[in-house]
């Protein structure tokens, strides 16, 4: 490989503006492929931390009661059927709601043979329940690969007191140390902290507003089931939404559990994971072991993923596109230099170099100049970075992107320039490399 | 002397072979060169001499016919065992010396070897360095070939013919673009090499003179060799 390493360097050497000028547009392009990765990457961060921060990535609920289907034969009176869909069965029975009559009215309008359909419509209301076994469960699901944090609470509707006001809250029973590990909770503290010994409680600063309370003092929760008790406020938090500010009260896990008359059990199981978009992957993975309802942020924020995936979508398009050009541009550049460097080829050939040989020259050229591009460009894509970060400002004053040296992005830049620099080089190289020797000398 | 260095039987060669604007321009050559011989070939143009040297060089194939290189048969060689046999046994000297331009006189001389034993060995430097030396170019080893007059660049061409040792020179014209006295001194160049070295030389030149010095004179006209005389020593002058 010496003899082509020295051909190949001279000859890019030999090219003097030539090389300059392709090594220039493959370092623009590199760049422009590092900023807007680490611009895409910074931004989705920072949307991901902030929509998703204060959220668990899967939730594990228990499955929705549902009735048992009451198939009606087919031939049997309309009248029998509709009486009998509403499944009897205590306080929490269906009452029939106006949706539910003119379902009915459509059944009946229509053919016999949707008795089954008119079954199916009629929902029941879902009351709070714990989840079966669910100790055992969150051992289970902390042992599924890519879950980091399993956090076991209870929520439900509540009242938050204070005086004459009283505003509806979703009362949140949860244990503070795994709490935290999965949400990230405390980053979102403003004043206090998040300490939840019984008779404690968080709030946010929405509802520190409206009640007119501050660290220290004191409210009083109350639930449908529960009268309720006095609680201090221990920590005031701001999830950067105003309905969570407004809504979201946390107290002890135990508490909760009182408050809500779910004395040992937990509503649900909040999951972090590693790769927040492989949630609908640990979810499905989930789902397999488990009856219980298992639903990712993927799912339920299904917006937002969207728009990430979207924007990924089209970020991708538009790296592969600076690729290609810079893959055309090496190209073009190449293919000149095959037919001014025809003689020369032509020379190498008749001396006895092998047509291999030449191969690799022309390959290797591409080659370096991918990697003079890549490593270049990287530099050229930080000081980009560096200059964005420091030039705009978020409106908090916080820089809009936070600079990201992340190796593997360089590593990986280094790596695509390289291929496709060898990529690009493959057809003049075929090109010089099928020169006839006996007819380039004559040129 | 053993085998010949070189040997053509009813070498031909067609050019656009099975169509219509088909042209032979070789019919028949036999010709046989010994090691340390000598040999011009002199033929007006277009009697196939830059034909027969590329088949010789193995630049191009014969069309038919049996052609043995240092007592191989080479006509049915594969391209690349081809390009190894030029690497291996020939060398050229071109009209218009062809070095390359990017490359200084010394690494030039280089090439071959670096081509073939894949790096600069110390022996082969000193062996390029000993080549230049003899050809005159003491002191423009660094040179590149654009630094360098006509001549000079002629005897860099015959340092990186001579590099690696081979049995057989092919030379185009080598004194074609020079004037009389460099071309007489290259030519004697080519000559003392033959003698120390025996190196077996094919020269195509148009110069009578010039052929009148080798040991033999072949004389190519309409493709077919016309004329294969000896050069007697004593009758040089005349």
């Amino acid at each position: 490989m010496r003899f082509e390493w020295t051909v190949a360097l001279r000859f890019l050497r030999e090219g003097r503006m030539q090389t300059a000028l392709i090594i220039g547009g493959a370092t623009i392009g590199v760049g422009l492929i590092v900023l807007i990765t680490g611009l895409i990457n910074g931004l989705q961060g920072d949307l991901i931390r902030r929509t998703l921060g204060t959220l668990p990535h899967i939730v594990v609920r228990p499955p929705d009661e549902i009735n048992r289907t009451q198939l009606a034969p087919a031939q049997a009176d309309m009248s029998t059927a509709s009486l009998g869909a509403p499944s009897a069965d205590g306080a929490s029975a269906a009452q029939p709601s106006i949706s539910n009559i003119q379902s009915k009215v459509e059944a009946h309008a229509n053919a016999q043979g949707k008795v089954e359909a008119l079954a199916n419509t009629q929902s029941r209301a879902q009351r709070l329940r714990s989840i079966d076994q669910w100790q055992q469960l969150a051992a289970q699901v902390a042992a599924t690969p890519g879950v980091v944090a399993v956090s076991p609470n209870v929520s439900g509707a509540a009242l938050a007191l204070r005086g004459e006001a009283d505003k509806a809250v979703n009362l949140q029973g949860v244990e503070p140390a795994p709490f935290l590990r999965v949400t990230k909770f405390d980053e979102k503290i403003t004043a206090g902290a998040f300490q939840l010994n019984t008779g404690d409680i968080v709030i946010g600063t929405q509802l520190a507003k409206d009640l007119g309370v501050g660290v220290g003092d004191k409210i009083r929760i109350q639930t449908a089931r529960n009268a309720g008790d006095a609680f201090a406020v221990r920590g005031l938090f701001d999830a950067g939404n105003r309905d969570a500010n407004r809504r979201n009260v946390y107290v002890n896990f135990r508490t909760g559990q009182s408050l809500l008359d779910l004395a040992g059990g937990a509503s649900n199981i909040d999951i972090s994971i590693e790769d927040v978009f492989r949630a609908e992957e640990v979810a499905k993975a989930l789902r397999q072991r488990t009856d219980q309802q298992v639903e990712s942020w993927i799912e339920t924020s299904s917006q937002l993923f969207v728009a990430i995936s979207n924007q990924t979508f089209f970020t991708r398009l538009i790296r592969i596109f600076v690729a290609v050009i810079v893959a055309v541009g090496i190209t073009s550049v190449l293919v000149v230099s095959v037919v001014q460097k025809q003689k020369e080829i032509g020379i190498l050939r008749a001396m006895g170099a092998a047509r291999g040989a030449i191969l690799r020259v022309f390959l290797l050229q591409g080659a370096v100049i991918g990697l003079a591009g890549a490593i270049l460009g990287s530099g050229f894509g930080t000081l980009l970075m560096a200059f964005i970060s420091r030039v705009f400002k978020s409106p908090d004053g916080s820089a809009f992107l936070r600079l990201q040296i992340a190796p593997e992005l360089y590593a990986a830049a280094v790596g695509v320039s390289l291929v496709f620099g060898v990529l690009a080089a493959i057809m003049p190289a075929r090109r010089a490399a099928s020169l006839d020797p006996a007819q380039a000398i004559r040129i | 002397m053993s085998q010949p260095i070189l040997a053509l039987k009813g070498v031909r060669k067609t050019y656009n072979a099975g169509t219509d604007v088909a042209q032979e321009v070789l019919h028949g050559i036999d010709l046989e060169l010994q090691s340390g011989e000598f040999v011009a070939l002199i033929g007006p143009s277009g009697s196939g001499k830059s034909t027969l040297l590329n088949i010789i060089g193995l630049l191009e194939p014969a069309t038919s016919g049996s052609y043995r290189l240092d007592g191989r048969e080479v006509t049915q060689l594969s391209e690349d065992e081809m390009t190894r046999a030029r690497l291996e046994t020939l060398g050229f000297v071109f009209q218009f010396h062809h070095l390359l331009p990017a490359f200084s006189a010394l690494e030039n001389v280089q090439i071959p070897g670096l081509m073939r034993d894949g790096s600069y060995t110390p022996e082969r430097r000193v062996e390029a360095l000993r080549l230049l030396d003899a050809v005159g170019l003491k002191g423009a080893e660094q040179k590149k070939p654009a630094q360098l007059s006509g001549g000079m660049q002629q005897r860099v061409a015959i340092a990186r013919a001579l590099a690696l040792s081979p049995k057989l020179v092919l030379a185009d014209e080598p004194t074609g673009n020079l004037d009389t006295k460099t071309a007489d001194d290259i030519f004697a160049l080519l000559r003392r090499f033959n003698q120390e070295r025996g190196t077996a030389l094919l020269v195509v030149t148009h110069d009578a003179d010039l052929a009148a010095r080798c040991d033999r004179i072949v004389r190519l006209v309409d493709g077919v060799i016309a004329e294969d005389k000896l050069v007697h020593a004593g009758t040089e002058a005349a």
